[in-house]
């Protein structure tokens, strides 16, 4: 009875081991193929233009409510302090550090995320990327590397719309609505927000949370089982997956870049 | 098996029988357990990637649901390996996808999208997207799958005389022996995993072997058994060895 429960621990470290193993292996050939494509920008402008074009509604109108929230949540602390002047640098730190990327990513990994998967995967139940290897075509380089490097082009933009919305949003909210002064909302961001510790440290974050997002898409795609339940379920697996790699690089990031 | 240059040799067997299989062997997307598989004289098992990509640029394969890229027109379907493999200019790679799908008779269809036509002229649009780099060797994974007689007709000329026309050697899978033997020159039978039977199609048809009698006139019990193997229904519904 023990040793069948050893036997099965030690079934499930092996193949989880060997899973990490593949993904690594296939994260090291994207990164080799995603190397060949500055001889195919044409690929890679045309991906974005899918991955990013068609995300952009939604982060624009996530970004310009979440601005909402953090006006009305922001003055209602601030207002306690009498601090009500610092509204513009609560929502520009907010957005640019922690909820631009974060939210962006999360929402990347539902809009963007589960259609490169769901593209992968029924381009390889459809036999469409073995039809591509057997024209002597290689589908790491063909279909994988430019959409990699599109979506991690795009999430830093995305994010950066993200953020600008929001602080749109904010100022809508706590200067037009709540009566916030206008110059102090505008001067207090632009004093406080920093162009390297917090611009730059938004970019870097959005960058990575680019590269963890797109690359589980396009792997749970590649690597889904090639029937409808197999891509139905590597859709799932890239929203659960990528959402919570997120979040775990965001605390890691957080806390190299602002310790 | 043996696959010489000029001649179309058919396939056959069951569902399951390995017939697709032996085509991945020889197209390298799987490598054998035990024996050898050697194309123009390579052994493909000691290709590396780039030596497996020169050695399919010489091969053409179609799908058994044709696989087109439905993102893709019918034009930029069969100009797809034209681009993707040549250096060769955009109006001369337009000229010979209008040759290619004017030879199945699809030039007019070059606009339209995979979903926009049907599942014969998507086979053909496949057919024309196989041989677009006049390869030396196509394979056919069962071109005949769902498609009705006037289609199948018309897929299995073209399968013949596209042979012929380019000089090349033509592997056709299929289990639909009226057109694998109305176009092939010699024909292979397998059953799980196994040579059961080869010979030319008029040697198949007056062949004695139990095995390519049910196939070939459509027996539902022999060899290959109605039943799946298991328990029989009395024991199932638990009243065997009652009187």
């Amino acid at each position: 009875m023990m040793l069948d429960g050893l036997a099965r621990i030690g079934s499930s470290v092996r193949l989880g081991l060997m899973a990490l193993g593949i993904s690594a292996r296939t994260f090291f050939e994207l990164m080799i193929a995603t190397g060949s494509l500055w001889r195919r920008p044409r690929l890679v402008s045309d991906q974005v233009h899918f991955i990013g074009n068609y995300s952009l509604v939604i982060i624009a109108v996530s970004g310009l409510f979440v601005g909402f929230v953090l006006g009305l949540q922001g003055y209602y602390t601030l207002n306690k302090y009498g601090s009500e002047q610092a509204l513009g640098l609560l929502v520009a730190l907010s957005l640019i550090r922690e909820l631009g990327p974060v939210v962006t990513a999360l929402l990347f990994a539902g809009r963007a995320g589960t259609s490169l998967t769901a593209e992968i995967g029924l381009m390889k139940a459809t036999e469409q990327l073995s039809a591509m290897e057997m024209m002597a075509v290689d589908p790491m380089r063909r279909v994988l590397a430019p959409r990699f490097l599109a979506g991690v082009i795009a999430m830093p933009v995305l994010a950066a719309i993200f953020s600008a919305v929001g602080v749109l949003g904010g100022y809508i909210v706590g200067v037009r609505l709540i009566g916030v002064d206008e110059g102090a909302f505008w001067s207090q961001m632009q004093a406080g927000v920093d162009v390297w510790a917090d611009v730059a440290n938004g970019v870097i974050k959005s960058a990575v949370f680019g590269v963890a997002v797109t690359y589980i898409a396009l792997y749970e795609g590649y690597c889904a089982a090639p029937t409808p339940e197999g891509v139905a379920r590597a859709t799932t697996r890239t929203v659960v997956i990528g959402s919570l790699m997120v979040l775990w690089l965001d605390f890691l990031l957080t806390a190299l870049m602002f310790s | 098996m043996q696959f010489p240059r000029g001649k179309v040799i058919a396939i056959m067997g069951g569902s399951g029988s390995g017939k697709t299989t032996v085509l991945r062997l020889i197209g390298g997307q799987l490598r054998a357990q035990s024996g050898s598989v050697t194309v123009e004289g390579q052994e493909v098992a000691s290709l590396n990637m780039d030596g497996l990509y020169r050695m399919r640029r010489r091969m053409g394969m179609l799908f058994q649901h044709g696989a087109l890229f439905t993102d893709l027109s019918v034009f930029d379907n069969v100009a797809f390996p034209l681009r993707e493999n040549t250096a060769l200019p955009e109006e001369m790679i337009r000229d010979l996808v209008l040759l290619k799908l004017h030879a199945v008779g699809l030039s007019n269809a070059s606009p339209l999208k995979p979903a926009e036509i049907s599942g014969g002229m998507a086979r053909r649009v496949a057919l024309a997207r196989a041989v677009a780099l006049d390869p030396q060797l196509i394979m056919y994974d069962e071109p005949f799958a769902g498609l009705d007689p006037i289609s199948m007709g018309v897929i299995a000329n073209l399968i013949r005389k596209l042979n012929d026309a380019l000089g090349s050697t033509t592997i056709l899978v299929s289990h639909d022996v009226h057109e694998s033997f109305m176009i092939a020159d010699y024909v292979y039978f397998l059953s799980q995993g196994r040579i059961v039977a080869h010979g030319t199609p008029a040697q198949m048809m007056a062949s004695d072997d139990p095995y390519v009698r049910q196939f070939v006139h459509a027996q539902a019990d022999g060899p290959v058994p109605f039943h799946y193997p298991g328990h029989s229904i009395a024991e199932q519904l638990g009243v065997a060895g009652r009187s």
